[in-house]
């Protein structure tokens, strides 16, 4: 690695440097705060010559996922992105693609969802649209997020996957915060991805009837296949992340990550950034000698079922942090998180923490709060089961 | 007759036997689509110019060049009529079909 490769950008801007070595031959996307910059950067790209692709000016969302199907579906590599309402506006295209079994990969932008209108961010876009058959995964920093850009490809366009991919980045905390990241070599990436084939293609060789209707006889079982490319998908993550690192040197631990976990009595889970924050707060509890631990969710769908499972098998109590709400419910991640607990013989208690929604910071003393409570739980004392972190009010009686 | 033909259909019996997605080879055809026709349109070869204007005009591809200038593929023709409509020398009658 040479310091030409280190470059000083923000989320957005890694995850253009990261599409443009993943070479797409068309990028369709409209801009929304906070993914406009990933959208601008790419189309000085095209500009400048630097990536050779075509860029498209659609005028919607719906426009950018449709084309983006449109793209893959003639065996060319289809980028785009979005956030929040304009991830809403897709959701009929989110379903079509990964039933059509086109691998386009998005970026997604994590964003407040309206009313009330909000362009900060939280989980509540891209949660909302676990069952569109989309792989979801969440990244922590701005080189996760460049690295996962090319990892998203090749995992998609796995002759066993063949499923639309989603690049979720925090609203702001991620997206316009600046790091310093380290840019592999073209050539590195392009003998690590290969170019795109797919059986799903157009061509005046062979003639295809695509993204036909079926009949109930039949609908249920292109369905069942959707389902199984996405349980085979996990293989595919593990040995893409690992065949990355060998690589080119960075590892991401597959499925999850975990701090602290081996002698840890209480474990908090959480997705994306904020998973920097509650490393520093188990650093602090640790030198405190209170046995905490950190597990980092990567992936929503496919969800780490078994990974889960045994890391927290030793674990007396468990918390999930939501920077979402299912109203009437709970966290969406804490509901995952304890449909995978209760196929455990015996599994620890679970507690949900929400947190962070509409951009409300998560501080570090907030973490601590969560880990205190879960603490109070280990010993017996009875806490609430979902409980709404840093409110501005009293909220009870 | 350069037109894909019918073939048997195959009911699959492992999941992958399905294609990936709903999207097969094109011209893949297993049944026969003509039922609801209540007129045929039938060719006066010897009227016929072979302009090729019906081969052009017919909606569902049905009409095809053949040694005898143009031929019908009753096996798909939904009896419409825009062949007839169509024809400028009067070569294609629409004629009712028997039950």
């Amino acid at each position: 690695m040479t310091e030409k490769n280190r470059y000083f950008v923000s989320g957005d801007e890694a995850v253009a440097l990261g599409t443009r070595l993943a070479r797409p031959h068309v990028i369709s996307a409209y801009p929304i705060t906070p993914q406009t910059i990933v959208v601008e950067r790419l189309s000085e790209m095209v500009e400048d010559g630097s990536l050779k692709a075509e860029f498209m000016h659609v005028e919607s969302e719906h426009s950018a996922i449709s084309a983006a199907m449109g793209v893959s579906s003639v065996g060319a590599r289809s980028f785009t992105a979005t956030s929040s309402q304009g991830l809403l506006y897709m959701a009929e295209g989110l379903h079509y693609a990964s039933g059509g079994r086109f691998p386009v990969v998005m970026m997604n932008a994590n964003r407040a969802t309206a009313l009330p209108w909000s362009i900060f961010g939280d989980l509540r876009d891209s949660l909302s649209q676990l069952d569109s058959g989309w792989i979801q995964v969440y990244v922590e920093d701005a080189q996760e997020a460049l690295d996962m850009m090319i990892q998203a490809y090749k995992i998609a366009e796995h002759k066993k996957v063949l499923t639309p991919f989603m690049v979720n980045l925090d609203g702001f905390v991620l997206t316009h915060t600046y790091e310093e990241v380290e840019v592999p070599d073209q050539e590195m990436v392009d003998q690590f991805l290969p170019p795109f084939e797919t059986p799903n293609k157009m061509s005046i060789e062979k003639p295809m009837n695509m993204g036909f209707s079926t009949s109930p006889a039949d609908n249920m079982e292109f369905k069942f296949q959707q389902h199984k490319a996405m349980m085979d998908s996990i293989a595919v993550i593990k040995e893409v992340d690992q065949e990355y690192g060998d690589m080119i040197g960075r590892y991401y631990n597959g499925m999850i990550d975990t701090y602290q976990c081996d002698d840890a009595e209480v474990i908090l889970m959480t997705l994306g950034s904020v998973t920097g924050t509650a490393r520093v707060v188990v650093d602090a509890l640790r030198a405190k000698g209170l046995k905490v631990g950190l597990l980092k969710i990567r992936y929503m769908r496919p969800f780490p079922e078994k990974e889960i499972q045994e890391v927290v098998k030793n674990a007396k109590v468990i918390g999930v942090l939501d920077k979402d709400i299912s109203f009437g419910f709970e966290g969406t991640i804490y509901t995952n998180v304890n449909s995978a607990l209760v196929r455990m013989q015996s599994h620890p208690q679970s507690y949900n923490f929400v947190a962070g929604m509409g951009g409300r910071d998560v501080s570090k003393a907030d973490i601590e709060e969560m880990f205190m409570d879960l603490l109070h739980a280990a010993k017996g004392e009875e806490i609430e089961r979902v409980k709404f972190i840093n409110m501005g009010v009293e909220i009870n009686g | 007759m350069n037109r894909p033909k019918v073939t048997e259909f195959k009911k699959a019996k492992h999941i992958n036997d399905y294609p990936t997605g709903p999207g097969f080879q094109g011209g893949h055809l297993v049944d026969k689509n003509a039922g609801w026709r209540t007129f045929r349109p039938v060719i006066d070869k010897d009227a016929c110019v072979n302009c090729l204007i019906c081969y052009m005009i017919c909606p569902d591809g049905t009409i095809y060049k053949s040694d005898d200038k143009v031929d019908i593929d009753y096996d798909f023709c939904k009896g419409c009529g825009v062949c007839a409509n169509g024809c400028n020398v009067n070569a294609i009658k629409m004629v009712k079909e028997e039950l």
